[in-house]
């Protein structure tokens, strides 16, 4: 089947928000706070320019209270009396003009009394940097299995370790955009977004109207990967803001250079190793401490250190497991969600851990692996019981085959012995991922979705979940002709306007077609039985039977209804932290070959292999596409991609000087799957959408290990870091 | 925004002497990169010289490759002899933005805009370019290694224009150019090192370690000389010499110099005095 946007997006025809035709309209633009943490004194608006002529929106002209609504009520919609980070919105300006709006924007002097900022989440915060609660902690978690001091003291050996991970930019091609206007008394806002409810749920809030009087609708979406999660209600209150101050519709689209110093990115973090061995590698103890940086706002920090915490200890069977975690308040711009939301952080520490062992201990990684890799039976660190028929020692076997990987090994002994200036060496990473909310997270969500009947015979599926280019048009076409036996061509989705479609959650966590996708066969057969047929109907039945519906009830096409439910025999406690963190874990083995030039000190990842099991692969074409999206991400965050910062905002805010990988900086990316059906997901499919960015980062970096004899412990490994790295392993 | 659309190049000097502050526009790669976030540029006045066909091909004459003014990357890409006597001009080129500013950027914009990392200039100062200005006074030549006086300072008057470059033939017994970037492409160089041999003897030449690209006479003179060098770091007294490297936002002078001495080592290691 052919992608159902693909030809518009090939040919230029696809229409992103600032595409959309609106006419009469003004342009928006943001003032941002110019320090860190400090209390308002004034706002000095330049004597050059005619402000009569502009909107000018501040945070008195928001009609409810001013927070934009997610897990803790903390963040303004914009900044009153003081800031808590650089790029704080403080004020909104509309124009006609594009440029007239940008050079009054820069004529507004935000003087802020400056306060002293916390600007290192791994230092102690000094009293006079204590902002939240008594210590800057925003959030604490816990998870414990065993007697970790005990099995510790006893244990052969303790092999213990630091490893850092940094911010990581989502350059999502379609930068942050909005549009807002009334119609009627209906503000209607439109952008790019994953979550439609959430933009909504936010714009009540702040705006004080209920649902009749707030419309929501996804535009075509070039991307998203988490920064278009949680950020999109900011800018869609601000264009809001300024579309109900103005009368007129309003259109708020960021540049490059905006979006990348003000919006979310991943969260930094820092994790401590201490691990009790048996001397043949067997795991004895766990014991992790996760530390990430929050930033200025909760956000969404407190999941993603929950999701962090619980892929902390790896795909492995250990008995005595002590896992706490931290997400710290520093005056950053805010952190946010980005694919893998936490559990890339922790497993770079875990695997890149595993190989500080294998080295310590005399072992080799694979044996490591394989000695501790969970087999069914065994638990994880919160106590869920894998029981899923997958032999993840296998997934690696094949990982290593494809990759050659002990054959090369023997090569790169050669090679590397007698060539002048290349050294190379191979890398292993073996991880996993939990896919959808965690613990009783999707059941709290109460996903619902439609599938309607329309009067040529086809149907129409209504869901809020998105296509931003990871193929979920394609995928619930696909999933609803299926299960009807109709063609992809009698398959319309829906626009996900919130005027039409059903809550059915956010397109995040790796749920849409494992869980939502669940919902649309169920809502098939559910339309199935409305029409009065059996579930083995099919085709042509099918279409005649909704055709015979339309004629016999006018204007009232028969609609199949499904909401989640959660598989039997999961049980999560959310206080201890024990139980069944997910539905099903994806597993995977990837194998990386880097080689390294002695001359300029930098690191190309010249082979790559990606082994997974996720379920049962629906659509292998968008399958191997994620896979392969996942490592270019994974390749660029663990070499290259590094955000400098500058008061706690990011001062390399441009492309030219944050550098993701081209394609001549990767090999082709080798993908296999091990297909296991999972039960319970849409067509047997488990979660894959942030899989993949897990795993590339500690193989590249314990293949950088290998290939050059030293030990990196921070990522990006960048050549000034890797130089600096090799001068200190030749000193000693 | 004020552009000025000259049809010949008489015109072109004639509008640039009556603008005292006009900027000559080329393929523009440079000058608009920064547009929309640089309102102040906007009010300039510019002088389009997209029309002065002359100025644009490329021409070999007995004893030299003359680069147009307008001369793009793309031209000297597609020319076969410019790959076969000037290999480097090509290599440069090559790794000059992706395809699309190859075709709009020129080599005489790339010496104006007078980056400390450009990868134009390194490859012609190598090749010892002179470089042609023109203006309603009459024309001067100027050999690019004396062009540059500090960062973004140069020896050209406002009204003057490259009309063209002109890059001496002579056989070159070893050529190298180095770009190092964070990235394999599309990436602004960290360290640039264009180095060739001739009867004219050795041209080292370095980018991004000084404020602006220049001659590195010490390194030189150590390969005329046959010094002894044994490892990388037996350079690094005549790197100190040369050039001055900083940190900034892309890399570190650390890493700089030492990228910058092995690169010399490695590459030239059958020239080294043992
Ligand atoms: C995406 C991108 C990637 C790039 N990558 C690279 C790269 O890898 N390496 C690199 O070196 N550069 C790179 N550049 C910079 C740029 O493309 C080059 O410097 C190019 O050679 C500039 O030429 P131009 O004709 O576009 O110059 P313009 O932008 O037209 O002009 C640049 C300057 O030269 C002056 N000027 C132009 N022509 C003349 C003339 N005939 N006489 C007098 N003054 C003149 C202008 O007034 C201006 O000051 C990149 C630029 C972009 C946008």
């Amino acid at each position: 089947m052919l992608r159902r946007e693909a030809l518009a997006k090939l040919t230029g025809r696809e229409r992103y928000v600032d595409d959309l035709p609106l006419d009469d309209f003004l342009w928006g633009m943001t003032v941002r706070s110019p320090a860190p943490r400090g209390r308002i004194a004034s706002v000095r608006f330049g004597k050059d320019i005619d402000w009569s002529r502009f909107v000018v929106v501040d945070h008195r002209d928001i009609p409810g209270p001013n927070v934009v609504a997610l897990i803790e009520q903390d963040q303004p919609v914009l900044a009153a009396e003081s800031v808590r980070h650089v790029h704080e919105p403080v004020l909104l300006l509309a124009h006609r003009s594009r440029a007239a709006v940008r050079s009054a924007a820069r004529a507004v002097e935000v003087v802020v009394a400056e306060e002293p900022a916390a600007l290192d989440f791994r230092a102690v915060p000094a009293p006079a940097q204590i902002q939240y609660g008594k210590d800057n902690v925003l959030k604490h978690l816990k998870i414990e299995k065993g007697d970790v001091e005990r099995a510790l003291a006893r244990a052969p050996v303790v092999v213990a370790g630091t490893y850092e991970t940094g911010a990581q930019e989502h350059v999502y091609l379609e930068t942050q955009g909005m549009i807002a206007y009334l119609e009627g008394g209906v503000l209607v806002v439109k952008g790019s977004m994953q979550c439609p409810y959430y933009v909504l749920k936010a714009l009540q809030h702040a705006l004080g109207r209920d649902e009749t009087r707030v419309r929501v609708i996804q535009t075509p979406t070039g991307g998203g990967f988490g920064g278009k999660e949680e950020f999109p209600s900011h800018i869609a209150l601000h264009a809001a803001l300024l579309a109900l101050k103005s009368g007129r519709p309003v259109k708020l689209i960021y540049d490059r250079g905006e979006d990348m110093a003000a919006t979310t990115k991943r969260h930094p973090a820092l994790v401590r190793h201490r691990t009790g061995l048996a001397r043949d590698g067997r795991l004895l103890a766990q014991d992790i401490e996760v530390v990430i940086d929050g930033g200025a706002y909760v956000t969404l920090s407190p999941v993603v250190l929950s999701r962090a915490i619980i892929h902390a200890a790896g795909p492995y069977a250990c008995d005595n497991v002590r896992i706490t975690g931290r997400a710290m308040f520093t005056n950053a711009v805010p952190f946010g969600a980005f694919r893998g939301f936490g559990a890339p952080q922790s497993q770079f520490a875990g695997e890149r851990h595993m190989d500080v062992i294998a080295r310590t201990l005399g072992v080799d990684p694979v044996e490591l692996r394989r000695v501790n890799l969970l087999k069914d039976g065994q638990t994880t660190a919160t106590g869920q019981v894998i029981r899923d028929g997958t032999d993840r020692v296998a997934v690696m076997e094949r990982a290593l085959e494809l990759a050659r990987y002990r054959e090369k090994g023997h090569e790169h002994a050669g090679f590397n012995a007698t060539h002048p200036t290349m050294r190379r060496g191979m890398g292993l990473a073996t991880f996993y991922h939990g896919a959808g909310f965690t613990g009783g997270g999707e059941a709290a969500l109460k996903s619902r979705l439609r599938v309607a009947g329309r009067a040529d015979g086809g149907v129409e599926v209504l869901s809020a979940n998105i296509e931003m280019g990871q193929g979920t048009l394609t995928v619930f076409t696909e999933l609803a002709a299926n299960r009807l036996g109709l063609e992809p061509d009698d398959v319309i989705i829906a626009e996900a306007d919130t005027t039409r479609v059903p809550n059915s959650g956010p397109t995040v966590a790796s749920r849409t077609t494992m869980i939502v996708g669940g919902l649309v066969e169920r809502a098939c057969d559910d339309l199935r039985r409305r029409v009065g047929l059996d579930d083995a109907s099919r085709g042509q039945a099918v279409k005649d039977a909704i055709r015979r519906w339309h004629r016999e009830h006018p204007g009232e096409p028969p609609i199949g209804e499904a909401a989640y439910e959660r598989p039997p025999g999961i049980e999560w406690d959310d206080k201890t932290y024990r139980g069944d963190a997910y539905g099903a874990f994806a597993w995977a083995a990837y194998v990386t070959e880097v080689e390294v030039d002695l001359r300029t000190c930098g690191a190309r990842v010249i082979d790559f292999v990606a082994v997974q099991e996720v379920g049962k692969v629906l659509n292998p074409t968008l399958a191997r596409g994620q896979v392969q999206g996942g490592v270019v991400q994974g390749i660029g965050w663990a070499l290259m991609e590094e955000c400098k910062w500058q008061q706690g905002a990011m001062a390399n805010n441009q492309l030219t000087n944050y550098l993701i990988p081209t394609s001549d900086d990767v090999p082709p990316v080798r993908v296999a799957f091990v297909e296991n059906p999972y039960p319970h997901g849409a067509g047997g499919a488990k979660g894959l959408g942030e899989l993949p960015i897990d795993g590339p980062a500690p193989a590249v970096v314990n293949a950088v290990a290998r290939a050059t004899g030293t030990d990196p412990r921070a990522i990006p490994v960048t050549p000034e870091r890797l130089m600096e790295l090799m001068e200190n392993a030749v000193r000693g | 925004m004020n552009v000025l659309l000259p049809d010949t190049l008489p015109q072109a000097l004639e509008l640039l002497s009556q603008n005292g502050d006009a900027v000559p526009m080329a393929g523009g790669t440079d000058l608009m990169v920064h547009w929309h976030v640089r309102p102040e540029a906007h009010q300039h006045t510019f002088v389009d010289l997209s029309r002065l066909e002359a100025l644009k091909p490329l021409s070999w004459t007995a004893d030299m490759l003359v680069l147009g003014g307008l001369t793009t990357y793309w031209d000297v890409i597609r020319d076969e002899r410019t790959r076969e006597e000037f290999p480097l001009l090509v290599d440069a080129a090559r790794q000059v933005g992706a395809i699309q500013i190859q075709a709009r950027g020129t080599w005489a914009g790339n010496i104006v805009n007078a980056s400390p990392a450009a990868d134009g200039v390194p490859v012609l100062m190598a090749y010892d370019a002179i470089v042609v200005l023109e203006s309603r006074r009459g024309r001067e030549q100027v050999p690019l290694d004396r062009f540059y006086s500090g960062y973004k300072q140069m020896r050209r008057r406002p009204d003057e224009l490259i009309v063209a470059i002109h890059v001496p033939r002579r056989r070159y017994s070893y050529q190298v150019f180095e770009k190092v970037g964070s990235r394999r492409a599309q990436a602004i160089a960290k360290v640039g090192l264009a180095v060739t041999r001739s009867d004219a003897g050795w041209r080292v030449v370095a980018a991004s370690v000084a404020p602006t690209i220049r001659r590195c006479p010490t390194v030189e003179r150590l390969l005329e000389t046959g010094a002894a060098v044994a490892s990388p770091s037996d350079l690094l007294p005549a790197i100190a010499q040369d050039v001055a490297p900083i940190d900034d936002i892309r890399s570190t002078a650390h890493y700089r110099t030492r990228v910058m001495a092995r690169l010399l080592y490695h590459d030239l290691r059958d020239f080294w005095g043992k």
